[in-house]
């Protein structure tokens, strides 16, 4: 059954990241991302992780596709006539030595051991969401507040880059 | 029981197609949609060895790709609609002022 399951899901997901990198039209790539993220929450309740499945759909599905449509929405992108960057040639090359790396990782088979400190039974008696809200609040406390300057940086620098008046205000006193 | 080895190729299969698509898309928003792609990716990755390494910090480590991506987005998107507005293209060929 779990084995069924992955099988789809994985299918699924390399079928889906496929086309967002093929096909043509923007608002066909990003809702074949938004299939891919749903079947990657998918497989992250088979890999008992819960609370990231729902964050997964709720952050990436509901706020970071949502904001992607809307910008293409508002943009109104027309579609090209050629798709691919001029310098491919020199892009297979790089392409070539990533794949090789990446199966040189895969083979070479060094993934540690399981250190058993939260095993799944372990995790399931306390419930995903406490055991990492224990782990979050307590050995990475100052990354997580890290992380809500990142957010607070991001969101200021969003606000400043889309706000046409202050960048022409700028430049106008700069003229002057 | 699924072999963490399935995850891995998954994973990497999935970051070799997102690569695939920054470098060879003209599409600046597929080039987005693309690191996206990859973030999630590494996420699987992240996921499978917290559950095959029994070890919660990978779960954590999930979360901070999140807020990364969502800052990234954020950005990005910004940085999109200010190029459209200036020089009315999506095509990352034709932004080449900084090239030598």
């Amino acid at each position: 059954m779990m084995e069924a399951m992955f099988i789809y899901l994985a299918t699924v997901c390399v079928v889906c990241a496929v086309l967002t990198v093929t096909l043509r039209q923007p608002v066909y790539n990003v809702l074949s991302l938004l299939t891919l993220f749903f079947h990657v929450a998918g497989l992250y309740v088979l890999l008992n992780a819960e609370f990231l499945a729902v964050v997964q759909i709720i952050v990436y599905a509901g706020a970071i596709l949502v904001l992607y449509l809307f910008v293409l929405m508002l943009l109104n992108v027309r579609t090209q006539s050629r798709h691919l960057h001029r310098q491919w040639p020199f892009a297979v090359l790089i392409l070539g030595a990533v794949g090789a790396m990446l199966v040189g990782a895969l083979h070479s088979g060094v993934w540690g051991s399981a250190s058993g400190e939260s095993t799944a039974a372990a995790i399931h008696e306390i419930g995903d969401t406490q055991a990492i809200g224990l782990r979050l609040y307590t050995d990475y406390l100052l990354p997580f507040e890290v992380a809500s300057l990142v957010l607070l940086v991001a969101m200021i620098g969003a606000i400043v880059l889309t706000k046409k008046s202050l960048i022409d205000d700028h430049i106008d006193q700069i003229k002057e | 029981m699924i072999p963490l080895s399935s995850y891995l190729v998954l994973s990497a299969v999935l970051f070799f197609i997102g690569v695939v698509g920054v470098l060879m898309r003209r599409s600046i928003i597929v080039v987005l949609l693309s690191i996206e792609l990859m973030l999630n990716a590494v996420n699987i990755n992240f996921v499978a060895f917290s559950h095959y390494l029994e070890s919660i910090t990978g779960q954590v480590f999930v979360f901070f790709t999140l807020t990364v991506a969502a800052a990234e987005v954020a950005v990005g998107l910004a940085l999109l609609i200010a190029i459209y507005r200036n020089r009315r293209t999506v095509n990352v060929e034709e932004l080449d002022v900084m090239k030598w």
